[in-house]
This record gives structure tokens, sequence and C-alpha cells, in this order.
């Protein structure tokens, strides 16, 4: 009998200590996060846990989890309702049950404060923004840095309309939610304008049906700005397929059929980027790329003649239309990149002295 | 009214974008889950009509203009036509079979079938030209024609070394080195173009939510 009790005493777990409920931050509710201590027996195996509804008199089983954890989330909380729980610590011959934790609620927040970097990020930098749109309108005349890409845009499509070959413009494979593609559909606008006025043959294949059908509408008000809604035609916007590789046979045949003198390949680019560069390359046209797909750049740079790297793609369309709001962007876009570095380099400085000074210390 | 009711809708959706990413809260998450899933699809579903429409057009004006290489659309137009009968009519692949008959014996022809025996192996082919092309490219590169290329070559020639024995062999820290390039100077140069990158987008979105950059709406950009 007492051999039985001193057996039993000695095979007693101890339960899970501390047992804190509270609604977890920065959600859209729904969630409770449940924490406890675990049990200091290593017999423990798994721990149960329970919830209760305030009302509710059955305990209601959550889930299980391994003998480590120390945490659970309660994904399954109705917002707004009081819940407490327990937590039960097994062993392969018994179990030992927590105390109650305190009621907590779920509920959903209206800012989630983890995005405040962000938030302070953004508001600086849409004062720069600001600042320069607003400057633009009393000085026209601000400066922005060359790019020779876009400087030789009107050369480019010259040597098409003096060879009477057609103008390729690629606005590559992405969709429309892809702000490069957006960039490259603004450039197109501009292209659109100039063969237009010089009469040159435009051919735009397209891979997206959305940005086929805003492609095909940038070209015809194109034509129309420039005077010559006539020359627009159904077939120089066209969708071709939305497979990626299908897309690069069908340009590639373009390219070689028809012979284009100027190739533009500005948006997105993936794997077929060099496919459609190099074949560009191989039947003479001069070519200018540009894409933010930092993979896909030197491809373009190795078999393209000009390329518009990463910013200068976006900064396009202002430098090509020289309109005064859109130049003042784009300053506000160097402004912002001088005020990154410029952190960059006083983090890297504070790094650099505060690692002094501990060392000093130690 | 016919720009200022995009541009309205573009600057209320915009603003409504950037808020959504501060507010984790539901009654703003649904919403923003319906513009960004729900609107999007059904554009684009429509929108693939007009796709359709399009390619049928191109194809139809150059049979009748006697473009170059014009007999080619027409396997472009059957082809387009007979998928899509197979793919409404013919049923997924033999275990989901439709109403017409996608089968000649033991030869099925079902969509998916169609799609993995010729679509697949058309683009591996394409997808393997890349092969050829780089060592164009890489010749094209590796010509040294100015400072640039120089580096290049210099750069690309001492990681090559460095992946394999031979790199070991002429000098013990030569792999070390190629590792270091590939992650410092890369590395650093990746995310400088990044940072630009990203003002990029942030000031594209910012001209087009204020109706600054209007060349999506067309006739080029700018007001």
């Amino acid at each position: 009998m007492l051999s039985c009790l001193v057996a039993l005493l000695l095979c007693s777990i101890s339960p899970p200590g501390n047992v804190a409920a509270r609604d977890v931050p920065n959600d859209e509710g729904g969630n409770i996060s449940v924490t406890w201590t675990r049990s200091p027996d290593t017999s423990v195996t798994s721990y149960r846990l329970l919830r209760q509804s305030e009302g509710a008199g059955e305990w209601e089983t959550l889930g299980f989890v391994g003998r480590l954890a120390t945490q659970y989330t309660d994904d399954a909380a109705a917002n707004g309702r009081r819940y407490q729980y327990r937590v039960i610590a097994a062993s392969p011959v018994e179990t030992a049950e927590s105390e109650p934790s305190e009621f907590a609620v779920a509920s959903a927040q209206w800012y989630d404060t983890d995005t405040l970097p962000a938030l302070v990020g953004t508001a600086i930098l849409v004062f720069v923004f600001l600042y320069f749109i607003n400057r633009a309108k009393r000085d026209r005349n601000l400066f922005i840095r060359r790019i020779s890409g876009l400087d030789h845009v009107e050369e480019a499509l010259g040597r098409a309309t003096e060879m009477g070959r057609p103008t390729l413009y690629v606005p590559g494979l992405s969709s429309i939610a892809d702000v490069a593609t957006i960039a490259s559909l603004n450039i197109l606008g501009e292209v659109a304008k100039r063969t237009a006025k010089y009469g040159t043959p435009l051919i735009v294949p397209n891979t997206d049906p959305i940005v086929y059908t805003v492609a095909r509408e940038i070209v015809k008000e194109s034509y129309t700005s420039a005077g010559r809604p006539d020359a627009f035609t159904q077939d120089i916007v066209f969708f071709v397929t939305d497979q990626q590789f299908a897309y690069a046979a069908a340009v590639d045949g373009i390219m070689t059929r028809e012979k284009p003198a100027t190739n533009f390949l500005i948006g997105m680019f993936f794997a077929e980027s060099l496919i459609l560069a190099e074949t560009g390359a191989a039947t003479g046209a001069i070519q200018i790329a540009g894409t933010d797909a930092v993979a896909q750049l030197p491809f373009f740079i190795t078999a393209c003649d000009y390329t518009l790297i990463g910013e200068e793609l976006y900064a396009a369309s202002a430098y090509l239309s020289r309109e005064p709001l859109l130049l003042g962007a784009t300053k506000a876009q160097d402004y912002s990149k001088a005020i990154i570095v410029g952190l960059i380099l006083l983090a890297t400085l504070l790094a650099l002295v505060a690692n002094v000074s501990v060392n000093r210390f130690l | 009214m016919q720009r200022k009711l995009p541009l309205t809708i573009v600057l209320l959706t915009g603003i409504f974008g950037a808020v959504a990413f501060f507010v984790p809260h539901g009654a703003i998450r649904s919403v923003d889950s319906v513009f960004r899933n729900d609107v999007q699809r059904i554009i684009a579903a429509f929108s693939l009509v007009l796709g359709v429409g399009s390619i049928v057009q191109h194809h139809l004006i150059k049979i009748q203009r006697k473009a170059t290489f014009w007999q080619y659309s027409w396997i472009t137009l059957i082809g387009l036509l007979l998928t899509a009968i197979i793919g409404v009519f013919g049923g997924i692949d033999p275990n989901r079979p439709g109403i017409l008959p996608t089968h000649i014996g033991s030869f099925s022809f079902h969509i998916q079938t169609i799609y993995s025996n010729m679509m697949v192996p058309l683009a591996a082919t394409m997808f393997s030209l890349l092969a050829f092309f780089m060592s164009s490219a890489a010749y094209r590169a590796f010509r040294a024609r100015n400072l640039e290329a120089t580096l290049l070559l210099a750069a690309a020639f001492i990681l090559m070394l460095g992946a394999v024995p031979l790199g070991r062999t002429i000098h013990r820290e030569l792999p070390a080195f190629a590792e270091w390039i590939l992650a410092v100077p890369n590395t650093a140069s990746k995310r400088g173009i990044l940072f630009g990158v990203e003002l990029g987008v942030f000031a594209t979105s910012l001209k087009i939510v204020l109706g600054i950059e209007r060349g999506w709406l067309g006739g080029g950009g700018g007001k």
C-alpha cells in the first residue's frame, strides 16, 4: 500500500504555470495568443489547450502542441466575446491541469503599429515629392541628368523612318498591376506620338489582355494627339498569347520577318529577355531596353545598344515629354535617393562609433 | 468627364490601397481583397475576350492582305478554333470527359494532352535556345571594347575560375575571392539599383494617384 502511494507521488507531474491570454495585436481580430510556462517535469510529452467562452459551462479542446511549446494562437475566437484558457500537461501515464487564465477578448485594430517606420518614411517621401512638384510649377527649367538611352530615342526612330522599316515596341511580359508595365506604357505613348509624326510603322505585340487593351488606347490617343488619327490601324497593337515562350517565339518571328529597324524592350522581363534581345541584335536593329528586373539587366546591357537601368525606366516618360510637373517628380526621386544614401551613411557611422565605444569599455 | 471619372477612381482607389496597407481591420481588408482579387479577375475575364478578338482580327487582316508568311495565320486560327472546341466541349483529360469524343482508339487528344504534348515541349524548345544565346551574348560581352566591358570580362573570368577546381590550383584563395565578388560588390550594386527602382515605383504610383502622370489614359505622359 505504502509502496503504491510512494510510486504515485513520484509519478505526479506539475501543471503548466502562468497561463495568460491576450488579444493578438495589429491584426484583423479573431486571434487570441495563449502563453504559459512549461511544466518542470521531463516526462511531459505534450500540452492540450482548452477554451471556455464566458457563460458557457463546458471547456472545449482547441488543439495539442509539443512539450517544448509555450505559446498557442487561438485563431477561431469571435471578436468581442470573452474567453479564458487552460493548458493541460500530459505524460504517458497522467495529466495535470493548469489554473484558468484571465479572460481575454479578441478585437480588430484600426492601425498596425508595426508599419510605423513605413508610415513615417512614406510621409517624408510624399512631402519631398509634393515640394518638388510644387517647385516645378514655378521653376519650369529643372535640371535632370542626361539618360543616354532616352537621348537616342529620336535617333533610333529617325533611323527606322529613313530605312522605311517598322519600329517594334515590346511592353514586357507582366500584368498591368506591375508598375514597370505602367511605366513602359507611359513611354509607349511618347514613342507612338513620334512614330505617328514620322509616319513610321509601329508594331506592339502584347502578352496580357489588359495591357493590350490599355496599350491600344494609348497608341490611338497618341496618334490623335500627333494629328494623325487616320494613321492608326487596329493591327498596330495586338494580343499574341499569355504563354511566356510562345510569346517569345512570336516576337522573334516578327523580328526576323518584319526586320524592324528599332526595337524597344521596355517593361518587366523574365527568362525570355536574352532570347528577344539576341534575336533583335542578330537582325541588326538598334535596341533600347529598360527594365527594373535586376536579374535581366546584364542580358540587356550585353545585347542592346542602350539600356534604361532600374529607376531610369520610371524617369523616362518625364524625360521624353519634358512636362514640368513630371520632371519635378523625377527631381524628387533623385533627392529622395540622396536622403536614403545619407541615412545609410549616418547609420553606418553610428554603428562604427557604437562599436568603437563598446570595445573601449571591454 | 471622360478623363475626370477615371482620374477620380484612380485617386480614391490609390488612397484606399495605401490606407489598407496600414489598417488591418477586417472592414478595410475585405474591401481591399475585393478590389485586388475579384474586380481584377472580372476585368481580366472580359479583357481576355478582347484579346482573342484581337488575335483573330490580326490574323484575318494578314490573310486578307496576303502579308509575309500569311499562310501561317491559317494555322494559328485553325489551331485556336480547334483548341477552343476541344477545351470547351471535349473535357479536360480522359478522367473528365466532355460531350465530344476526344480519342481515336487509344490516341487521346484532350485539352490536357494537347497542352502537355504540344505546348510544353514547344516552350521547352524556346527555353533551350537560351543556351545558344548565352554563348553569343557572352562572346559579345567578352570582346572588351571599353572599360565597363573589360571589368565585366575580368569579373566573369574570376568567377568562372573560382567555380572550377582549376581556380584553387592557380591560387588557393581564388574561390574565396570569387565568392567575395558575388557577395559584396555584386550585392551592393544590386541593392543600389533596387533602391532606385523602389523610389521609381513610389514616384510613379504617386504621380498616377495625384493625376500628374496621365500617360496611361492615352496620349503620352503629362497633362
